[in-house]
């Protein structure tokens, strides 16, 4: 997109315009998933316990109703305590949801659609939605209240511990595909579904449900959601909060599953490859055709992702909450010796090259292990220049993008 | 406004390095909170790391470190998370001694 | 005019060293710990920013995963486990204050002065337009060094630059020892004391 407006303006200006739309589309990402999961969390949690829902507030399925609640939320008076650290107090729920909508800078949407085309993009967003975890103990430290420093602490001993198991299981695809870049990793399963990763040994299929477990705790959702455990404590972390403050913390949760989803959407399902190959000779045509390619593997990649956000509202809705010590032995004895194994496992299966289902499928293999790196193509030094092989760009801004 | 238009050099980030080192001598100086000296110092290794990361870069230097200078903030990293593992395990054990974090108050062996 | 000569590098340096180095001193002038460790925690967000600009991605996301999130987390806690009271302030009298300020200026002098004196850290690259997006990708490189080769000198001819060229693995496993090492003693530094002690010593 940089490129096409650098025709018609300077090559600063060209740069910060394309900067600010995407912010923009991540910011209407942000918004329009927590309207609509929140919505959606509301209607299945009403059908999982026999009941309708939202029903009234525009139309039949109450499709209004977050709006309304958002509007409701607007005109609350915006309270702190007498005993809460103000500044803090009222600086935390941004805390919170800053990285979270940093995560998305990384996630790619389709080919190339993303916010920030990063080498690392895998352990950035890994590393971002750590530290999501600030906000919770901010909110709950200065808060002044004993229920939400409880919450704040819980939370931090629960997030640093499933950072562990997580980054293992974020480590098989990184290499399994040889990078660590999500865009190269979702390409490299284009074809059929066989050809995900998912489905590439049964190590790395198991190890999508421990990714999954990891994932539902690290954005702190029950059955982990101790740090909000209303039957204990009150309402953990947030109770000292009201109006769009409280808010903007629910905002940072959807988001994060919305952004947790979407990663193992790459990592494991494809991300925009779909189960059946359809528009991959849209896409080798080039041009306007690749546009609606990429539109479509968007779509596809946004639903994969909102299947996996239902999939942790439906799990919230069913199972029971656990203790904290329960939260910490799943972690500590079963996801990380779970990872670690799965870990050997698959890094097996790829060094005896194993058979993968995609094997059977009656299309050629896709070289997983290929390592697309600029030495491994003979171009080594920065200034030895092979013309041709890799494209060289006029702006040295344009370098560190 | 011109501030904004030159371009980037190694001397810009060692400016904000010497900053971060300055800033945390003085914290580790000032704090009476052994945590407080304990930020001081990660403050003087991300001081180094920018140092590190700044003669590695390719783009501000053309004959650079490489990935000399990338690994050596990797490691510097590595050991200032192991070094703030220990020094928090130290204040801890200090506090359950004393029941106070203030350095000052740790001088029994002062004579 | 002016914005035809607006470089995004620039600005956005700017603005993460100004935000980096505003709330180090933030670090250094507040007297609430549990605000030091908010501002610290931003102050070395930023600087992970300046690293993304310097080229430097993966060790970026790494202070981000091991300072940020790791690091930090962990001072968040000590600091939550010792306060005696809410929002504790511990003061250092003035006197310290202008001493240490005193002091603390007249090194930043020295330093900002070193650090613009050589006129080969002070011009600008001018074969950065050269690189090629491709050659920011550190990641793999990095990775082969760790683990004892490095990719990055193959085509190397001259001898005295092919120098290390077997990498990082000493250092690598000196590291990894060293943090179990940590971890073990951290670990044992910080048990509880036991309430019946050994009647034999130790314990």
């Amino acid at each position: 997109m940089a490129e096409f407006f650098a025709q018609y303006m300077p090559a600063g200006v060209a740069y910060t315009l394309t900067a600010l739309i995407s912010a923009a589309l991540l910011l209407g990402v942000v918004g329009v998933g927590a309207l609509f999961f929140i919505w959606a969390e509301r209607k299945v949690a009403g059908r999982i316990q026999d009941r309708l829902g939202p029903t009234r507030t525009g139309g039949k399925f109450g499709w209004l109703q977050s709006l309304a609640d958002g509007i409701k939320l607007l005109t609350k008076e915006d309270i702190a305590p007498a005993d809460a650290d103000k500044t803090l107090f009222r600086l935390a729920p941004y805390v919170s949801l800053a990285p979270s909508y940093a995560a998305l800078l990384a996630l790619p949407f389709a080919d190339g659609w993303v916010g920030w085309e990063i080498n690392t993009a895998m352990f950035f967003l890994l590393a971002v939605l750590g530290l999501e975890v600030f906000g919770v103990i901010l909110a709950g430290y200065a808060s002044g209240s004993k229920w939400s420093l409880f919450g704040g602490m819980r939370q931090a001993a629960q997030v640093v511990s499933y950072e562990v198991p997580l980054g293992m299981c974020g480590v098989i695809p990184v290499f399994l595909c040889g990078t660590m870049s999500l865009t190269t990793i979702g390409n490299m399963q284009a074809g059929w579904f066989t050809n995900w990763l998912i489905f590439h040994d049964p190590f790395t299929f198991l190890v999508f449900w421990v990714y999954f477990t990891c994932a539902v705790a690290s954005v702190n959702r029950a059955p982990f959601d101790l740090a909000e455990a209303e039957s204990e404590l009150v309402a953990g972390f947030h109770t000292e909060y009201s109006g769009l403050r409280w808010s903007f913390f629910f905002m940072a949760e959807y988001n994060s599953m919305l952004v947790v989803s979407g990663l193992a959407a790459v990592a494991f399902f494809g991300g925009w490859n779909g189960p059946v190959p359809i528009f991959a000779s849209w896409k080798a045509a080039g041009g306007g055709w690749e546009i609606v390619a990429n539109l479509a593997g968007c779509i596809n990649f946004i639903m994969k992702a909102v299947l996996g956000v239902m999939l942790m509202i439906w799990v919230r809705w069913t199972l029971p909450r656990l203790r904290i010590d329960q939260v910490i032995t799943t972690c500590l004895k079963y996801c990380v010796p779970l990872a670690a194994f799965c870990f050997v496992g698959a890094l097996s299966w790829q060094l005896f090259d194993l058979p993968s289902p995609n094997d059977w499928v009656p299309a050629e293999r896709a070289g997983r292990a290929a390592v697309r790196e600029p030495w491994a193509r003979g171009t080594t030094g920065s200034t030895q220049s092979s013309a041709g092989t890799s494209a060289r760009l006029a702006q040295g801004s344009e370098v560190h993008r | 406004m011109t501030g904004l238009l030159a371009v980037i050099t190694v001397s810009h980030y060692l400016a904000v390095g010497a900053f971060f080192f300055v800033t945390g001598v003085l914290c580790m100086a000032t704090k009476r909170n052994a945590l407080g000296v304990l930020m001081g110092i990660e403050l003087v290794l991300n001081g180094a790391n920018l140092n590190f990361i700044a003669f590695g870069s390719k783009y501000l230097r053309s004959e650079s470190l490489g990935l000399d200078g990338q690994l050596m903030a990797l490691f510097v990293i590595i050991l200032a998370a192991a070094e703030a593992a220990v020094a928090l395990a130290i204040a801890l054990s200090f506090y359950n001694a004393h029941s106070t974090i203030d350095v000052d108050q740790g001088d029994e062996l002062k004579g | 005019m002016l914005l035809g000569t607006f470089d995004l590098h620039t600005f956005l340096f700017v603005l993460f060293a100004l935000t980096a180095c505003l709330f180090a001193a933030g670090v250094l002038f507040s007297s609430n710990i549990v605000r030091m460790a908010f501002h610290l925690v931003l102050s070395l967000g930023s600087s992970a920013g300046l690293f993304f600009l310097a080229g430097a991605e993966f060790v970026g996301a790494m202070q981000l995963m091991i300072y940020v999130g790791g690091t930090l987390v962990l001072l968040v806690f000590g600091v939550m486990l010792t306060a005696q009271h809410r929002f504790l302030e511990m003061r250092t009298n003035a006197g310290e204050w202008v001493l240490s300020l005193v002091v603390g200026g007249a090194l930043l002098m020295v330093l900002l002065q070193a650090a613009f004196s050589v006129s080969q850290w002070n011009t600008p690259n001018t074969e950065r337009s050269q690189l090629a997006v491709d050659e920011s990708k550190a990641a793999t490189p990095i990775g082969a060094a760790l683990a004892g080769v490095r990719v990055d000198k193959l085509q190397q001819k001259d001898a005295h630059l092919r120098a290390g060229m077997s990498g990082y693995l000493m250092p690598f496993v000196i590291v990894s020892m060293h943090l179990l090492v940590v971890l073990v003693g951290a670990a044992y530094l910080a048990r509880p004391r036991m309430a019946v002690r050994n009647p034999k010593g130790g314990g």
